[in-house]
């Protein structure tokens, strides 16, 4: 029997949205991938946006996006998704047009993409999940590996010596003229949800009024590859990636606007 | 600024590079993603002066890199439109990438390589060098793209509707593979007519089953990658490609013939070393020798028809290129599957070189001839 035929309309207070597709999730348990993916199919189904919307998926643990979110994809190279976002929206200048981007993936391989079609202003939003290592290899070092902290790479915890510093992408997009809003969130409680859904909300519509390159940074877990149970990671980088990564929006202005220096 | 306007059919004396933006223009072309190199560069310069965007709507940008540029030509080519790049032979390697996602994903697109003399960052004299990468793949995975090889200036105006023809027929990236001195050469050519861009609608009708143009609730998702981890999948992907490739070789090659119907030998080259061979013909023919040329115009597929039945009838055949000996492996080839031996020679100038007509004449009697003496 099918769970609709089993609760009652009138005593429903909480249902998947049409959008995110049966297909089970590829994610481990207490992976930010599927919350983060739920907010993005939940807004683009709230906001009326199926037939206006093209993702663009990265190479890295959300590769698979395309087959669980039901919109049309285009899936990138490794780095390349803004790239390949700009030759979309420069062919669609009136869809919805966004990237779904890993640190690996965004802060590392792709960093030159990132920084060019936001400098541009590209009219699209750019969803960025920081968890501070590669999970689909297995958990190397990151551009975004906290200072410290051990991986498969840095089996004795980033050495600043010799791999220099953690990166911070999203305070670097927040000076390029290009860029509309620049937001640092998190999804690991209840209000963390509610605000980062709201962040991803206004990034969308901003897409929709042309104000340029929104980017939307999700702090994240990846309790597999931090070798820690989902409770363990959750309170692992609130104690210590939130000091690095501090949360909160870092720009909310209209594209082209003069960038403070503070 | 005063821009330059052009009527229909017009004749006029351009530039090959610049020939291939306004080629691009006229045809219909959505969109043009580029990063300057020497000796390319007119192509986005003209773009850029003429302003296609207020006359036909077409997007002209400059990238950052050609790995950019590529990647945006990828994204642009899943809307289901006509768009293109052009690199030069180092920024072709840089491409190469992006080109085997390009036809892992089954997308058409035109890249155009105006060839300089390599390896590393060699020279921007012309060079022939880069035929390997063109007609093998380049990138990695066995792919192959349709490679068209102009020699006149005339060419590359008609090539460009051409190569995108053909993208579309086979949905694949199809390449114009030129070199400096036809991009550079100034020659008569005559325009093409103006072609409409496809709106929205034709675009759907005609790609909508395949391209990311966003999703009504009346169709599947439209998902492209070149991704699949299931290898009984992948090597279904890979089958299909193949079929592909030998539906072109069957349908597509092309090649001209100049002087073949009662020649001993024939030489074998295409786009600025044709050009040379013509004359050497010429000279060879003063001279009493029988030589003919034959011209490949598809490099991708290669006219092996063509040289299947030319084998028997001559005595040997000498390739010419601008490069060390790449296309002499793909007349081999032919002559095999004709089951025949007939000798094939090489002779070739590197690093930016074009060769002498007199010195082609001059290989061809040491080469193929001495043993007759």
């Amino acid at each position: 029997m099918d769970i609709k035929e089993i609760i009652k309309p009138e005593n429903r207070v909480y249902g998947k949205t049409e959008l995110l597709t049966d297909t089970i999730m590829h994610y481990c348990p207490g992976c930010t991938h599927g919350v983060v993916h739920k907010l993005v199919a939940e807004l683009i189904d709230e906001m009326g946006l199926q037939e206006k919307t093209i993702g663009v998926a990265p190479v890295g643990c959300s590769v698979f996006a395309y087959n669980y979110i039901d919109i049309d994809w285009q899936e990138a190279a490794h780095g390349r998704a803004p790239a390949v976002a700009t030759g979309i929206v420069r062919m669609h200048p009136d869809k919805f047009v966004f990237t779904y981007q890993g640190d690996g993936d965004l802060a590392s391989i792709g960093a030159g993409e990132i920084i060019h079609a936001c400098n541009r202003g590209e009219n699209m939003l750019v969803v960025f999940i920081n968890n501070g290592i590669y999970g689909m290899t297995g958990g190397q070092m990151a551009p975004t590996t906290i200072e410290n902290m051990v991986t498969s790479t840095t089996p004795c915890g980033r050495d600043t010596e010799l791999n220099g510093y953690p990166l911070k992408m999203t305070d670097l997009v927040a000076k390029l003229p290009g860029t509309s809003y620049v937001t640092r969130q998190s999804a690991q409680s209840a209000p963390a949800v509610r605000k980062c859904k709201r962040a991803l909300k206004k990034g969308i519509q901003n897409v929709l009024d042309k104000k340029g390159t929104s980017f939307v940074e999700v702090v994240s877990t990846c309790n597999s590859g931090w070798k820690m149970t989902p409770v363990q990671a959750n309170k692992w980088m609130e104690e210590n990636m939130f000091p690095y990564y501090p949360l909160g929006d870092m720009k909310d202005s209209e594209k082209g606007e003069p960038v403070s220096n503070n | 600024m005063e821009h330059k306007t052009y009527t229909m059919g017009e004749l006029r004396l351009m530039k090959g590079n610049e020939v291939l933006a306004e080629a691009a223009i006229r045809c219909g072309c959505d969109g043009y993603f580029g990063y300057p190199i020497t000796p390319q560069s007119e192509v986005m310069e003209t773009l850029m002066e003429r302003q296609p965007w207020n006359e036909t709507g077409m997007v002209v940008l400059q990238a950052e890199s050609e790995v950019a540029a590529i990647n945006m030509v990828y994204g642009a080519a899943g809307s289901g439109k006509k768009v293109m790049t052009s690199s030069s032979s180092p920024g072709i390697s840089l491409m190469s990438e992006g080109i085997s996602y390009i036809a892992g994903a089954e997308l058409p697109c035109l890249v155009v390589n105006v060839q300089r003399g390599g390896p590393g960052l060699g020279t921007i004299q012309p060079s022939q060098a880069d035929y390997s990468q063109a007609v093998k793949g380049g990138g990695h995975g066995d792919y192959k793209m349709i490679v068209l090889a102009p020699s006149s200036v005339q060419e590359m105006n008609d090539f460009v509707d051409l190569a995108f023809e053909l993208a579309f027929k086979y949905r694949n990236p199809a390449m114009i593979l030129t070199d400096g001195a036809i991009g550079q050469m100034m020659e008569k050519v005559e325009l093409s007519d103006y072609k409409k861009r496809w709106t929205d609608e034709e675009v759907i009708e005609k790609n909508g089953s395949w391209a990311t143009v966003g999703k009504p609730s009346s169709r599947e998702r439209n998902i492209i990658t070149s991704l699949e981890l299931d290898s009984a999948k992948m090597e279904e992907n890979n089958l299909r490609f193949q079929e592909k490739y030998r539906k072109m070789e069957a349908e597509e090659q092309r090649c001209e013939t100049i002087q073949c119907d009662d020649a001993e030998y024939v030489l074998v080259a295409f786009g600025t070393s044709a050009r040379v061979c013509q004359k050497a013909v010429e000279i060879a023919r003063e001279k009493g020798l029988k030589v003919g040329l034959l011209r490949p115009v598809t490099l991708f597929p290669f006219p092996k028809n063509t040289i299947k039945e030319l084998a028997p009838k001559v005595k040997g055949f000498l390739s010419v290129e601008m490069n060390a000996g790449q296309m002499v492996e793909d007349i081999k080839q032919s002559v095999y599957e004709a089951k025949i031996y007939r000798p094939v020679e090489f002779f070739g100038r590197m690093g930016g070189i074009i060769p002498s007509p007199g010195e082609v004449v001059e290989a061809l009697e040491q080469k193929l001839m001495q043993e007759e003496k």
